[in-house]
């Protein structure tokens, strides 16, 4: 399997990303599985016209492609004309490069949310009119029309995350690769499901504080920062606390929010992405699933039945006080 | 005359595309264009002041935490607020993790994969090159990625993951590590250690910084830097791709009890003050509207038109009027670091690479030290709120060089918000006055061979300065 790999209008940091993927590391796991790269701009030797020349190569349809991989919003400023961003060399819009090059590949794949859904570059007012590969935030339809389809008969492929954790890049290769990619493998958002069936809640460390709704008043303190600090773990896609990140980490076990950077639109929240917009003192956006007058009631009888040792811990940056062993020392 | 369009221009980070003129086989005149816009400056307008601490960071997937440290600081300045010690030194750790990594990087996959080319072929250094560099299957790369991978374990366990955490906050970080962390930390320098001095130096780091002079290169034949050096007499790299010869840090790491590296500016053998008021940006050779203006009163309207005679979405930004090179070695002249120093009338392809070389070595030894003075038992995080109004600066060094952003809040909310990016000042059109960038004048008198349409004099020059081009517009 062969794969083109362009960087589009993003921060490169899902190549950044990739590159902290572990046993293997990305480049032996490429080469074991038979994936060979055409052309990425961050570790491939040919650049300008020995670049051009594979891009071309591909255009002419001399070199079939297997997987192009966009990392990166694509841009369609000023004026829908997408100049905001050219590929060097070229003379040519990456928004052009992308609408070419989409159909001749057997999978396209969107790595990052800005790829998958403008993420992060369609922020604000959005000034560069950034849009998705095939969705613009949350609406199908994106730098490739609703209707698009590759060679295989897929939708863009959306690894949405910011950035991307390796594993869902090089696991997503690996099951195309392998012929592996189900039918029932992709999302409501085309993202890959075997990511995606997961909630950023799931293994939480902070678990026993929400069971509790014993919150972190403030960054740095131990609690459950749904009530006050803008988490939105309990609504987010993403395997981000059963699958750690850069060895051991994530967003929550870092002590701040997770922001849902998996999400359509996360690039904008309703507050500040640090703070939870409350109504009448309530959170909005309570668990998605779940009636709101029974998350509430629950709520109120869990805060009154909370231990101290939760309580005093919730509100200090380390564990004041241990759980108390079930059996006492004798 | 000739003209030669390389581009894209890859192993840099980002976009980048350089226009050459060609005569009598060399560069006669070169033209650096930053062909991205994104404009996170507009983005962040209006926006609540903390969440530059969210946006900031995805200007750039590999100065990530610079971008975090940055914006951390402007909004300290703005508020008053600051770091607890140890919050200071954690970020510091956070900070060098990345640094340290964006070096080896840089070394190992985006400047030494040039050396492997086939158009070097016969020369007594190539087979070693291919073996170790050859893009994408190099040797060196692959234990480099692995080395790289479990020295990033330091941020995921104080930040949760990399690039893009959210662990760094105007009054500290956000993770207080336990006593069994920190020692973990260290273990972990201490493994990358052993890549550095098993590959990369091929002696103990501590015997590299011993090296005080130019020639002390010319017999450092051991380890992947000894490998660089040997191509690099063949190719006489010492000579080529000079810079403007002035040399701006604004002193890295700032920690409780000062800043680990010297601010200042280097002109002619003599290190100055930085003011950060005579820093302009000049808009005249860049799709931009407007005036050049100190960043506070900086704007960023793009010109729709991309009308000439702008020919880069990028700004150019001068020192009381001047080009100044930013990086590793900017940053190592200024702390009068010896080999540095030496270096410093050379100042060429082979110089930025010693800097940094230089700079990972003595970026291991902080880390093990900083590590060592971690407290578990302290506080590393203080109070922080936003200000109604207030205007603040926050001044770093990231790998790439000096990093600043300026904050004006009003109403709780930002007012204006502008950043001026290490390759900004490298790779900057020309400004008001016409005056080259500071690559762009580094690339004048590089030779061109007949049929080269990317010339390797050109790559090995434009890879020196390490670009991040997603920085450097943003």
């Amino acid at each position: 399997m062969n794969l083109l790999w362009l960087q589009s209008a993003g921060c490169g940091g899902c190549t950044m990303s990739l590159l902290c993927a572990e046993d293997p590391n990305a480049l032996e796991l490429f080469e074991d599985a038979g994936i060979d790269i055409l052309w990425h701009p961050a570790i491939s030797e040919a650049t300008g016209a020995e670049a051009r020349g594979v891009l071309e190569s591909v255009l002419a349809g001399e070199t079939p492609l297997d997987v192009l991989c966009v990392e990166g919003s694509i841009v369609t400023g000023p004026r829908g004309t997408g100049r905001f961003h050219m590929l060097s060399g070229t003379g040519r819009s990456m928004l052009e490069w992308c609408r070419q090059l989409a159909p001749l590949a057997e999978d396209v794949v969107a790595v990052g949310t800005c790829a998958a859904f403008g993420g992060i570059t369609a922020a604000g007012n959005n000034p560069a009119g950034a849009i998705g590969l095939q969705f613009e935030g949350a609406h199908l339809g994106g730098a490739l029309p609703e209707s698009f389809r590759s060679r295989s008969g897929r939708p863009v492929i959306n690894v949405a995350g910011c950035p991307t954790h390796p594993d869902w890049v090089t696991e997503t290769l690996l099951l195309l690769a392998g012929g592996n990619f189900g039918d029932d493998a992709l999302d409501s958002f085309n993202r890959p499901r075997f990511y995606t069936d997961h909630l950023v809640h799931h293994a939480c460390p902070k678990n026993e504080y929400y069971e509790y709704k014993a919150s972190a008043r403030h960054l740095s303190e131990l609690g459950c920062m749904m009530e006050h600090l803008g988490c939105i773990g309990t609504q987010a896609v993403g395997d981000c606390n059963i699958r750690p990140w850069n060895g051991g980490g994530s967003c929550t076990r870092g002590g701040y929010p997770c922001i849902a950077c998996t999400s359509p639109e996360f690039e904008n929240p309703r507050t500040t992405f640090t703070e939870t917009p409350k109504v009448a003192g309530i959170p909005v956006g309570l668990p998605s699933d779940m009636p709101k007058a029974w998350f509430m009631a629950l709520a109120s009888l869990s805060k009154a039945a909370t231990p101290e040792r939760i309580d005093r811990n919730a509100k200090s940056d380390r564990i004041e006080v241990p759980p108390k062993p079930k059996r006492e020392r004798t | 005359m000739t003209e030669v369009l390389v581009g894209p221009f890859n192993r840099v980070e980002g976009d980048l595309e350089v226009r050459l003129e060609v005569s009598d086989g060399q560069v006669t005149s070169a033209y650096a264009n930053s062909p991205l816009f994104r404009g996170f400056e507009a983005m962040l307008k209006g926006a609540d002041p903390r969440d530059a601490l969210t946006l900031t960071p995805r200007i750039c997937g590999i100065c990530s935490i610079s971008q975090s440290a940055a914006a951390a600081h402007a909004l300290a300045a703005a508020s008053g607020a600051s770091m607890t010690p140890q919050g200071a030194l954690a970020a510091a750790i956070l900070h060098g993790v990345e640094n340290l990594a964006d070096h080896v990087t840089h070394f190992y996959l985006f400047f030494m994969p040039d050396f492997a080319r086939k158009e070097y072929k016969g020369r007594d250094w190539h087979d070693a090159m291919v073996d170790r560099f050859t893009a994408t299957m190099g040797s060196s790369q692959k234990a480099a990625l692995d080395a790289r991978a479990r020295l990033f374990h330091v941020t995921g366990i104080l930040g949760g993951k990399w690039p893009h955490t959210l662990a760094m906050q105007p009054a500290g970080v956000t993770r207080a590590p336990t006593a069994a962390e920190k020692v973990r930390i260290k273990a972990t320098f201490r493994a990358f250690r052993r890549f550095l001095e098993n590959h990369l130096f091929g002696a103990p780091i501590e015997e590299f910084l011993a090296c005080r002079a130019a020639s002390d290169l010319d017999v450092w034949t051991t380890g992947d830097a000894g490998l660089f050096f040997q191509a690099g007499r063949s190719l006489g790299l010492a000579k080529m791709g000079q810079g403007p010869g002035r040399f701006l840090s604004f002193g890295a790491y700032p920690l409780a009890d000062g800043r680990v590296t010297a601010s200042g500016v280097w002109r002619d053998g003599v290190v100055a003050p930085v003011d950060p008021s005579e820093i302009v940006e000049h808009v005249a050779h860049s799709w931009m509207q407007g005036t050049r203006a100190h960043p506070f009163d900086g704007s960023t309207k793009p010109d729709e038109e991309m009308a000439e005679p702008g020919y880069s979405w990028c700004k150019a930004p001068r020192l009381s009027g001047e080009t100044v090179e930013v990086g590793a070695f900017a940053r190592q002249v200024v702390d009068a670091q010896p080999l540095a120093v030496a270096l410093a009338d050379e100042g060429g392809v082979r110089a930025r690479i010693a800097g940094r070389l230089i700079e990972v070595a003595r970026t291991q030894l902080w880390l093990e030290h900083w590590v060592d003075a971690l407290d578990p038992g302290a506080r590393f995080m203080g109070e922080f709120e936003v200000p109604e109004s207030g205007r603040g600066v926050g001044l770093v060094e990231a790998a790439r060089g000096s990093l600043g952003h300026w904050v004006v809040i009003d109403g709780g909310r930002i007012a204006n918000y502008q950043i001026v990016a290490p390759t900004t000042w490298n790779f900057s059109p020309r400004d008001d006055a016409g005056q080259p960038g500071a690559l762009e004048a580094a690339l004048v008198g590089a030779p061109v061979g007949n049929d080269e349409t990317s010339p390797l004099s050109v790559q090995h020059i434009v890879r020196s300065f390490d670009p991040c081009m997603v920085c450097t517009v943003h």
